[in-house]
C-alpha cells in the first residue's frame, strides 16, 4: 500500500510538469502551414463603445506599421466585425474577419476541408467547426444573412476555439468590467460581407500581420507599438487551454500527496509495531537507537523511491492522454517531455512524504527497550482520563469508540486529515463547477470538457486513496484492538456493540474531516481561481457530499469492524 | 452448605477442533453440576482442557456436543447478544493473565463491566469502590496496573468479575502468574467469597487451591476421572497447612 499510495500522488504530478508547454510544437508547426505572423496590430480595438476609423486613418496606421524597422513582410489591414453566428439552433458570439480570395503572403489560413472564401460563402476556423459541429456545404446564418460553409481552415494569427479573442477588441460590457470573458469563435467572409455585418459605422477593428526580419524581436516590436500582439502571447493563449488542466493536476498531485501522507502514517506505524522483534535483535547485537532509525527509515525511503519511479513512468506513459491540442492546430503535440528538474521535485516530494510519515513510529521502535523489544510487548496505549470519564456517560459503543480513539489518538488525527483532504478536493471541484463560464454551454466547449473529464479523474483519485485510507485504518485499529475488543465482550459487551464501537472509531474522526473540508474546499478553489467573487456549491451538493462522505466510512470500515469482532473472545485472549 | 439444587448443570458437553486426521477433542462428554454457593476446583496437567471446559461454562466458546443450563435456562444454544447479556449478570471471569485494561485505573477496570451493563456511572463507581474496600485496594484504586503487584491486580481483577453480582464466578488458573505471597492473598479472597455464599468454579493445577474447594474434580484429556468432596473445604486442617486461617 505504501508503493501504491506514493505512486498515484507521483503519477498526478508527473502528468502536470509533462503539460508544460505541450501545445508549443503543434502551434510551431501550424505558423509554418500558414505563414504565421510574428506580430499581429491592431487598430480600433481597444474597449469600450466602438470608434469607427476612416480609410485613411486606416492606410496611415499601417503604413506606419509595415514601414517599421525589421518589418519584411506583412498582410492586410483586414476588417474585423463582431456577429453571432447560429445553426441548428445554437447562436453563438463570432468575430468575423474579411479576407481576400488571393493567398496573403503573411498569415494565409490553411484550408483542411473543402475551399477558401468565395462571395455568399464562409470559411471557419476549425476548432470552432468542431465545437459547433458543422461541416463543408452546411448553410449558416451570419448577422442575419445565411452564408454557405465554404471551408474550414487553422490559422496561427489568432488563438482557436475556445480562446476569448479579447484581445483584439472587446465590446463586451461583462470584459470590461472583468466579470469574465465569452469565448467567440473565428470566421472568415469576404471584405464586403464584414462590411455588411458592421453596418454603416464600418468594421470595429483591422488586422495588420507583420513578419519580422528576427521574429525574437517580436516582444521588442510590441513594446513600440501598442494594441499589438506577439506569436509567443499567442502560443501562450493556446497553452492557456493546457494550463488551467496544469492547475487542477497540480493541486490534484498534492491532495494526493497529503492523503499519502495520512495513509503512510498509519501504515508506518503498524509497520514498525511488527518489526518490534527485529528491532530488538538488532539493539541485542549492539545497534544504537540511531543506527536501528536509519535502518527502518532507510527500508521507507527505498520503498518511497521505487515508486516515485514507477509514479514518473506512469505519469509519462498517461500524460499524452491529456495532451490533444483540440482541433485548432495541425500537428500533434509528441511525447510529452519531463524535465530533469521535475523529475528531482516528484522524488524528493516522495521521499519526503516517506520520511515524515515514519520518522515518529521509527524514532519511537528505535526508544523502546531491547528487552521489550524482544518480547514483542505491546506498546501501552496513552491514557486519557478526561475521555474515560466522559465515555462512562455515553451509550456502550460510543464508550468503546472513545477509548480506542484514545488509545491511538494520532491515528484518529490522520483519519480526519485524510478525510479533510479528500473533501476540500471534492468540493473545490464541485465551486469550479458552479463557476460557470459565461459562454454557450449549448455547445461543446472543449475547455470545460477538459476540464470536466480532468476534474472528474481528480475526484476519483482522491475517492480511491480515500477510501483505501479509511479502510486500511479500520483494519489497523480492528487489528490493534483485538485484544481489547476480546476483553470487553468477555466482560459482557455484545459483538454488535463492539463492532458499533470500531465503526465509530473510523466515523467519529471522519465527521470533523468532512466538516472542516467544506469551507476549505470553497477557499482552495477561491484562491487558486483569483476570483473577485466567492464560488459556493449549491447546498444540495454540499451536504450531499458530507453524508455520502459519512455513508461511505460507515460502510468501508463495517466488514473490518465485523471480521474484528467475530472471533472468539477465549480464542483471542489466549492468542493474546 | 450447599443446595441439592443445580445452578450450573453441564451434561455430555464436548469441544472439538480441527477435524479429520487433526480432530482435537478437547472436552469430551463432561458432566457437571454445581450447587448454589459450592466452591468446585477442576485440576489436570497441562493441556487437558480445564481451561476450555471454563470457556464453554462461561459462553465465550460454543460446545460442539452436550447441554449448558444456568439456573435452569440453557446456554449452549443462545445467540450471541444473549451470551454477551449472560456475561454481563450472571457470570463473572477472573483469568490466569489479569486481562485488566492498561490505560484504565484499577477503580476504572472494576466498574467497566458495570457500564457494559447499563449501570450508571456513580453507580457503577460506588460499587466499584465498595469492592475494591473489600479486597483490600481501597488505597489503591487511583493506581494503573502497571504499579500493581500481581496480586494486587488479580485482586482488582476479582473485584471487576463481582461489579454486577453475579451467580456464578469462574476463575481459571487465578494464581498461575503469581508467587507464593500473592497466592495466599487471593486464596484467601476466595475463602472469603466461599463463605459469603458465591458459586465458584476454580481451574487449577494448584493444590493448596483445590484446598480451599468443597469439591474436587480431575480432569485428563478432556474428561473428568475422579472426584473428590473435601470435608469442610477449607475449614480442615489442611488450610492451616498452607497458610489460610481455618477453623
Amino acid at each position: 500500500m505504501v508503493f501504491l499510495v506514493i505512486a498515484a500522488a507521483a503519477t498526478t504530478l508527473t502528468v502536470a510538469f509533462a503539460l508544460s508547454g505541450v501545445t508549443n510544437k503543434p502551434y510551431q508547426q501550424t505558423r509554418l502551414a500558414t505563414a504565421g505572423p510574428d506580430v499581429v496590430a491592431i487598430e480600433g480595438g481597444s474597449p469600450g463603445p466602438a470608434q469607427p476609423m476612416s480609410s485613411a486613418q486606416v492606410a496611415a496606421a499601417a503604413t506606419s506599421l509595415t514601414k517599421a524597422p525589421g518589418v519584411v513582410a506583412h498582410s492586410g489591414p483586414y476588417p474585423t466585425a463582431y456577429s453571432a453566428i447560429r445553426f441548428r439552433g445554437h447562436t453563438v458570439d463570432v468575430v468575423a474577419e474579411g479576407r481576400d480570395q488571393a493567398p496573403a503572403p503573411v498569415d494565409q489560413p490553411k484550408v483542411t476541408q473543402g475551399g477558401w472564401i468565395r462571395p455568399g460563402t464562409v470559411v471557419i476556423e476549425r476548432g470552432f467547426a468542431d465545437a459547433l459541429g458543422v461541416h463543408v456545404g452546411d448553410n449558416v446564418r451570419i448577422g442575419g444573412r445565411s452564408f454557405r460553409v465554404a471551408g474550414i481552415a487553422v490559422t496561427a494569427a489568432i488563438p482557436p476555439y475556445p480562446s476569448s479573442l479579447c484581445h483584439i477588441a472587446c465590446p463586451f460590457p461583462a470584459a470590461v468590467q472583468g466579470i469574465g470573458v465569452p469565448n467567440m469563435g473565428l470566421v472568415w467572409l469576404t471584405r464586403s460581407a464584414v462590411a455588411g455585418l458592421a453596418g454603416s459605422g464600418g468594421p470595429l477593428a483591422y488586422l495588420l500581420n507583420l513578419k519580422l526580419a528576427n521574429p525574437a524581436q517580436a516582444p521588442a516590436f510590441a513594446a513600440q507599438h501598442p494594441n499589438s500582439i506577439t506569436w509567443e502571447s499567442i502560443q501562450s493563449a493556446i497553452n492557456a487551454l493546457i494550463g488551467i488542466e496544469q492547475a487542477a493536476l497540480g493541486v490534484g498531485g498534492w491532495l494526493l500527496g497529503l492523503l499519502a501522507l495520512a495513509g503512510l502514517g498509519v501504515l508506518a506505524g503498524r509497520r514498525m509495531t511488527e518489526q518490534s522483534k527485529r528491532v530488538g535483535l538488532l539493539k541485542a547485537v549492539g545497534a544504537t537507537p540511531a543506527t536501528v532509525a536509519v535502518v527502518l527509515l532507510v527500508e521507507q525511503l527505498t520503498l518511497a523511491a521505487g515508486a516515485a519511479a514507477a509514479g514518473l513512468v506512469a505519469g509519462w506513459l498517461i500524460a499524452p492522454a491529456l495532451t490533444g491540442t483540440g482541433a485548432g492546430l495541425v500537428g500533434a503535440p509528441g511525447a510529452p517531455s519531463i524535465s530533469v528538474s521535475a523529475v528531482i521535485i516528484i522524488a524528493a516530494i516522495a521521499l519526503a512524504v516517506a520520511a515524515i510519515s515514519s520518522l515518529v513510529p521509527a524514532i519511537r521502535a528505535a526508544r523502546t527497550s531491547t528487552v521489550s523489544a524482544l518480547a514483542d510487548a505491546p506498546r501501552v496505549p496513552s491514557r486519557r482520563p478526561l475521555v474515560n470519564a466522559v465515555s462512562a456517560h455515553l451509550p456502550v459503543p460510543l464508550l468503546l469508540a472513545l477509548r480506542q480513539l484514545s488509545r491511538r489518538p494520532r491515528r484518529a488525527l490522520l483519519n480526519t486529515a485524510s478525510i479533510t483532504t479528500t473533501v476540500t478536493g471534492i468540493v473545490a471541484i464541485l465551486a469550479s463547477h458552479a463557476h460557470t463560464p459565461i459562454a454557450d454551454l449549448t455547445i461543446s466547449n472543449l475547455k470545460l470538457d477538459r476540464f470536466n473529464e480532468l476534474t472528474a479523474i481528480i475526484t476519483v483519485m482522491l475517492i480511491i486513496l480515500a477510501a483505501v485510507n479509511t479502510t486500511f485504518i479500520a483494519w489497523a485499529t480492528a487489528a490493534d484492538g483485538r485484544f481489547s475488543s476480546a476483553l470487553e465482550r468477555a466482560l459482557g459487551a455484545t459483538t454488535g456493540q463492539v463492532t458499533a464501537g470500531l465503526s465509530m472509531t473510523a466515523l467519529l474522526p471522519a465527521l470533523p474531516g468532512a466538516i472542516i473540508g467544506i469551507p476549505l474546499g470553497i477557499a482552495v478553489y477561491h484562491l487558486l481561481s483569483s476570483g473577485t467573487t466567492l464560488a459556493v456549491p449549491p447546498v444540495w451538493q454540499l451536504v450531499g457530499t458530507f453524508l455520502a462522505t459519512l455513508l461511505a466510512v460507515t460502510v468501508l470500515t463495517a466488514i473490518p469492524s465485523r471480521l474484528g469482532a467475530r472471533r472468539s473472545p477465549a480464542q483471542v485472549l489466549q492468542t493474546e | 452448605m450447599t443446595s441439592t439444587r443445580s445452578l450450573l448443570r453441564a451434561s455430555g458437553l464436548g469441544k472439538t477442533f480441527g477435524s479429520g486426521a487433526a480432530l482435537v477433542r478437547a472436552v469430551d462428554g463432561v458432566d457437571l453440576d454445581v450447587a448454589p454457593g459450592e466452591t468446585v476446583a477442576i485440576m489436570g496437567p497441562s493441556g487437558c482442557g480445564k481451561s476450555t471446559l471454563l470457556h464453554l461454562l462461561g459462553g465465550l466458546e460454543r460446545p460442539s456436543g452436550g447441554t449448558i443450563e444456568l439456573a435452569g435456562q440453557p446456554v449452549g444454544d443462545r445467540s450471541e447478544r444473549a451470551l454477551a447479556h449472560l456475561r454481563r449478570t450472571a457470570i463473572g471471569f477472573v483469568f490466569q493473565g489479569f486481562y485488566l485494561m492498561d490505560e484504565l485505573t484499577a477503580i476504572e477496570n472494576v466498574e467497566l463491566p458495570g457500564l457494559l451493563a447499563g449501570r450508571s456511572p456513580k453507580a457503577a463507581r460506588t460499587r466499584a469502590r465498595d469492592l475494591l474496600r473489600q479486597v483490600g485496594l481501597a488505597d489503591r484504586s487511583g493506581f494503573l496496573p502497571s504499579a500493581l503487584s500481581g496480586g494486587q491486580r488479580q485482586r482488582v481483577a476479582i473485584a471487576r468479575a463481582l461489579i454486577n453480582q453475579p451467580m456464578i464466578v469462574l476463575a481459571d488458573e487465578p494464581t498461575g502468574n503469581l508467587d507464593s505471597t500473592a497466592t495466599v492473598e487471593v486464596l484467601r479472597l476466595f475463602e472469603a467469597l466461599h463463605e459469603s455464599g458465591q458459586t465458584l468454579v476454580i481451574v487449577t493445577h494448584e493444590q493448596r487451591v483445590a484446598a480451599t474447594a468443597d469439591r474436587l474434580i480431575s480432569m485428563r484429556d478432556g474428561a473428568f476421572v475422579d472426584e473428590t468432596r473435601m470435608t469442610g473445604g477449607s475449614r480442615g486442617n489442611l488450610a492451616k497447612l498452607i497458610g489460610l486461617g481455618g477453623a
